[in-house]
């Protein structure tokens, strides 16, 4: 079954309309000894029989609809309204291409256009694209963005070493063509707060690059960062967590000059990782260093009002060489997602959703705490993830929580700071109910006595 | 077949803001089951949020009637060159949604993951045998991302060998403006090689750019013409004679599924467009996935983590997993592995797996017979169609085309029509406009891709509309300027959206 | 076309009036002509040296980003600010109020190299055939 709708005859007229004998005879450009290899792949399945497979093939997964899971570290656990699912599943959206044509495309148009502004409401911006491919490349592409500001002279990029590691390690891919010098996320012993990052930013330096809440879900205090940074003639980014925004002040009100974040613990579920979006957002000033696709609102032949793609002179089909960035597609049906999912909530909507995960990460905290083989991290305010030191390794008492107790547990933070080790990063949304984390949290009292044993 | 907009045709759905009413709200959220515990301090809270509060209603008509302005191919016909707008199988919906899939976290343990784990390992494996290459990563989100992933394998292969001179990609004129612009963005320097009279790269401007700073050549095959490089064995020589390497631009691959593996024709790197290829929707622009596969060589330089086998017959495996004793021979469990000379990572996590899934449907309900099929009615189609043509447009080139062709948008006796008002009529006409003025080395470009899931009939009457739109330039050119007359809107100002930048709902 | 007899002109378009010891710089009627409605134009930073032939602005139409050499080598003394909030006067008045930057005359043997403005209607008129 190859979807080819032609039958014996369409074949014979269309071959004969075309003057060849068979249709292998067009491929006479083809070097004869590559030409048609035998391919060894799985015999083709029924859609019936394709289903059954897949659907045993899924079962060999724990999925987070049967077992409480307590991670987030990137990517989080959120309930989507069933709504959002109807909107991306009409044919018109998603089976759609790139609105080059505009005149046919106003749906994905005006609806890239709302969530252009919905993205600039939530992170206080005045600017956003219609998205990049996920938060991590968002991080880079807002690097290369600052390079290009500084047109090329500053080679200097200091990263917070409580963003994101694969953030980090996405913007070393990207950038390792450039020459740059990436600095301050080597940690090392200790645990360099906010200060001790900021002041190495310097005149060479193009952009400094924090996350807020940052990678061990901490809320840290951005009011003064902008005006340091600046002062070097610098650019400030924030990277950001959608939901947190429904309560926490948007760094666009701190005076960062580009913020960007993962969407998907909005409108998009878990996916194994993907596919997500990363959004991005700028000044107005700046809309021009910017990568990524754009909307704008104008008018027709009519005078009707209507929307275009726009500024795509900074793009690489015309640009080229000089683009502001390679990148062509985005993320288009996930950020429609997004967008559903903002406004099905509203700013009430989304700061209760917030307050649930607040709470609920607040009792789960308190109450792990209050067990004697447990200490939570609790130097600083958290939003939906707190820091937990385990009296064994993070593993051993997963693999405990998973064999007994049938819990997915949290992130194991030595994975990416040595001085972390034993340390676990346990996310509760407000998908998971106190019960959930009373059996977590009697769950983690046995473990610490099996394991540590 | 015209497209009918009907009376949704003004064009006036309001933004969603316009639609706000305070206190509206279009979901429900459970009441907290646990105690509240303090809020941060005022200082770190916001004060307000300007996000639309409308009703569950008024939200879905919303969509709805936003969805009825597009075009989309459950609608009709869609032949946009190199984007092979073929239909998107609504079993591979069905797949990506299965629970058991959906609702996985990405570090959730990996002996949790098993079936996710199988599936790209079959993926990357089926891919490999595809192309015809010794290693895929599913990693890249897109083809653009596919392609900056291939240009650093390329450098850092060179790197790697001390060949830190090798600085320069050669790219054709009638390369994709990703090419040049990944290049830029990986360092590297952009050098343009001219197609000859027949379509193909100039032979002898190409051996003068080879030498020992070449780091590689970009190239599309078949090109952004529909034709299939004529000397291709000598150029892909060429350029490994010099040292270089050859990265290939999946988007066209459309055309040689089972037909000719881009391995053995001697491409060390490709990067392959499952939402063009392998039928996974275009979601009006994006999600994508762009994977890459290298040869032998290149294997060490992937991005990663990619999925590695490790056989744990007789109840031990090295990888640590301690597999109970009473697993069977041939027990195999899966891992995410870093590959050795990674050039790291090019996203988060492992890829867009939603889209995995869906190509990996494709291909299983297809197998080999069915790929084949694929690559040999997409050509069959465009040379029908081509053939249907003779006579109405100039074609660019007379020689056999693979999957799509570039038309003219010339017509004698109407100078003053062009490829824009041609495109914009066939909307008229019930059709989304071919690509526009792309390649940039045929003037007045009108590229077309049936793909294979259209039938004879679409075609048919694609050639009879543009019969009719070559007749009305004679006769009438100023309905084909002022076109499209039936769509939601007319032509759009984009001077003004340029000049007068409005990138965001402001109210009234 | 528009050719303003005062001044100097490159094969690429590009209009010098010299001032003494500076040039000013911009675009010619025939390259307005050429590009339509210009919506943008990204011009240097005061300070910024380039030698002759070297790419010193780009304009930028909807479809297009067109690269505009400077004819003569010098430092950029001055740039046009209102270019940046009202790019439509390039296609305006593109020798008066649209004049691009303002340079220093590194090397004033390289004005013998372009043309005047008898030779450049000439010129123009070659392109057209």
């Amino acid at each position: 079954m190859s979807y080819v709708p032609h039958t014996d005859a369409d074949r014979a007229d269309m071959l004969a309309a075309v003057g060849v004998e068979r249709v292998e005879d067009l491929f006479h450009d083809v070097p004869a000894a590559c030409r048609f290899p035998e391919l060894v792949l799985p015999e083709p399945l029924s859609e019936m029989e394709l289903m059954a497979e897949l659907q045993a093939m899924s079962e060999e997964n724990l999925d987070t609809g049967h077992f409480s899971c307590f991670l987030g570290a990137g990517s989080y656990n959120h309930y989507v309204p069933r709504i959002v699912d109807q909107i991306i599943s009409r044919s018109e959206f998603y089976t759609a291409y790139t609105p080059y044509q505009p005149e046919i495309s106003q749906g994905t148009l005006q609806s890239i256009f709302e969530y252009q502004s919905m993205i600039c409401a939530l992170t206080g911006m005045e600017v956003a694209n219609a998205s990049h491919y996920d938060g991590a490349t968002a991080t880079a592409e807002a690097v290369v963005m600052a390079l290009n500001a500084s047109r090329g002279k500053r080679k200097k990029v200091v990263l917070s070493p409580w963003l994101h590691p694969e953030y980090r390690q996405v913007v070393r891919t990207y950038t390792q063509g450039m020459g740059l010098e990436i600095v301050g996320d080597e940690v090392g012993d200790g645990a360099p707060g906010l200060d001790a990052v900021a002041a190495l930013v310097d005149k060479n330096t193009a952009c400094l690059i924090v996350q807020n809440p940052n990678f061990l879900g901490q809320i840290q205090d951005l009011s003064g960062l902008a005006d340091q940074v600046h002062a070097a003639g610098a650019l400030l980014g924030v990277v950001v967590e959608p939901v947190s925004l429904g309560l926490l002040k948007p760094p666009g009100e701190l005076g960062a000059d580009i913020v960007v974040g993962e969407g998907q613990g909005l409108g998009n579920g878990l996916n194994f990782g993907g596919p997500y979006l990363g959004f991005f957002a700028c000044r107005q000033k700046d809309v021009r260093k910017m990568a990524g696709r754009l909307v704008g609102e104008t008018v027709d032949t009519e005078g009707r009002p209507g929307f275009v793609l726009t500024l795509s002179t900074r793009e690489q089909h015309i640009r080229r060489e000089r683009a502001t960035s390679n990148i062509c597609t985005n993320q288009a049906l996930c950020a429609l997602a997004m967008a559903a999912h903002m406004a099905a909530l509203g700013p009430t909507g989304l700061r209760r959703m917030a307050e649930l995960c607040y709470h609920k990460a607040h009792y789960a905290a308190q109450e792990v705490g209050a067990l004697e083989d447990y200490q939570v991290l609790d130097d600083a305010p958290f939003f939906q993830e707190f820091v937990v030191r385990c009296p064994a390794p993070v593993a051993d008492i997963n693999r405990y929580l998973l064999e007994e107790w049938g819990i997915l547990g949290g992130y194991d933070l030595g994975r990416d700071y040595a001085h972390l080790q034993n340390h676990m990063l346990i996310c509760v949304t407000e998908v998971i109910s106190r019960e959930e984390i009373d059996v977590l949290v009697e769950a983690l009292e046995e473990a610490g006595r099996e394991v540590a044993a | 077949m015209k497209a009918d907009f009907g009376v949704r045709c003004s064009g006036a759905e309001p933004v969603i803001y316009e639609l706000s009413k305070p206190g509206r709200m279009a979901t429900t959220l459970p009441e907290p089951d646990v105690p509240p515990a303090e809020l941060p301090p005022q200082a770190l809270l916001r004060d307000g949020l300007d996000l639309p509060e409308v009703s569950e209603l008024d939200l879905m008509r919303h969509y709805v009637r936003l969805s009825q302005l597009n075009w989309a191919i459950d609608i009709g016909f869609y032949p946009l060159g190199s984007c092979t707008m073929k239909y998107n199988p609504k079993v591979n919906e069905a797949a990506a949604r299965l629970p058991g899939f959906a609702g996985t976290h990405p570090y959730q343990d990996v002996h949790t993951v098993q079936g996710n784990l199988l599936l790209m390992y079959e993926l990357q494996e089926m891919l490999k045998e595809i192309a015809g290459f010794a290693g895929v990563s599913l990693q890249p989100s897109a083809g653009a991302h596919g392609e900056l992933t291939g240009v650093l394998i390329m450098r850092a292969y060179h790197v790697a060998r001390g060949e830190t001179q090798r600085t320069r990609i050669i790219v054709p004129d009638s390369a994709h403006g990703t090419n040049p612009a990944t290049t830029s963005m990986a360092g590297l320097e952009v050098v343009e090689v001219p197609s000859d009279e027949r379509g193909n790269v100039d032979l002898a401007a190409l051996e003068a750019v080879c030498g020992d700073t070449v780091c590689g050549l970009m190239l599309t095959n078949p090109n952004t013409l529909g034709l299939f490089e004529e000397q291709l064995p000598q150029v892909i020589d060429l350029i490994h004679g010099c040292g270089g390497l050859v990265y290939g631009d999946g988007a066209n691959f459309n055309a040689l599924l089972g037909i000719a593996r881009p391995g053995d024709l001697g491409f060390d790197v490709m990067h392959f467009n499952l939402h063009k290829t392998f039928s996974t929707p275009h979601g009006g622009g994006g999600p994508g996935a762009g994977p890459v596969g290298v040869a032998e060589h290149l294997v060490p330089f992937l991005p990663g983590p990619i999925v590695e086998l490790c056989e744990c017959a007789e109840g031990e495996c090295d990888c640590g997993c301690g597999h109970d004793d009473e697993m069977d021979e041939d027990a195999v469990c899966f891992h995410l592995v870093m590959p050795p000379k990674s050039i790291g990572r090019v996203k988060s996590f492992y890829g867009n797996f939603g889209v995995l899934v869906r190509a990996y449907t494709y291909i299983r309900m297809l197998g080999a017979a069915g790929l084949r099929e694929v690559a040999e009615m997409a050509v069959l189609n465009a040379n029908y169609l081509k053939s249907q043509l003779a006579g109405v447009l100039p074609v660019s080139h007379g020689r056999t085309h693979m999957h799509e062709f570039v038309a003219k948008g010339i017509i004698e006796g109407a100078p003053d029509v062009h490829a824009l008002d041609i495109a914009k009529r066939l909307i008229d006409y019930g059709f989304h406009p071919p690509t526009n003025y792309f390649p940039l080395i045929v003037p007045e470009a009108l590229m077309i891709e049936p793909t294979e899931t259209e039938s004879k009939e679409v075609l048919d009457a694609f050639a009879q509309a543009l019969r009719s739109i070559r007749d009305e330039a004679l006769t009438d050119p100023e309905i084909l300027h002022e076109a499209p007359h039936t769509a939601p809107v007319g032509r759009l100002d984009e001077v003004r959206a340029a000049r007068q930048q409005v990138l965001r709902w402001q109210g009234e | 076309m528009k050719v303003d007899p005062d001044l100097l002109y490159s094969q690429d378009h590009e209009w010098v009036r010299v001032e003494g010891e500076e040039a000013v710089l911009g675009i010619s009627d025939y390259a307005q002509d050429q590009l339509s409605d210009v919506v943008y134009v990204e011009l240097p930073e005061e300070g910024d040296a380039f030698e002759k032939g070297d790419v010193f602005a780009v304009v930028e139409s909807v479809k297009t980003a067109s690269d505009v050499y400077t004819p003569v080598s010098g430092e950029i003394l001055e740039i046009n600010e209102a270019l940046e909030d009202s790019p439509e006067l390039v296609n305006q008045d593109p020798y008066g109020e649209a004049w691009f930057v303002r340079i220093s005359l590194q090397d004033p043997a390289e004005l013998d190299e372009l043309m005047d403005a008898e030779a450049y209607k000439a010129f123009i008129a070659e392109q057209e055939e």
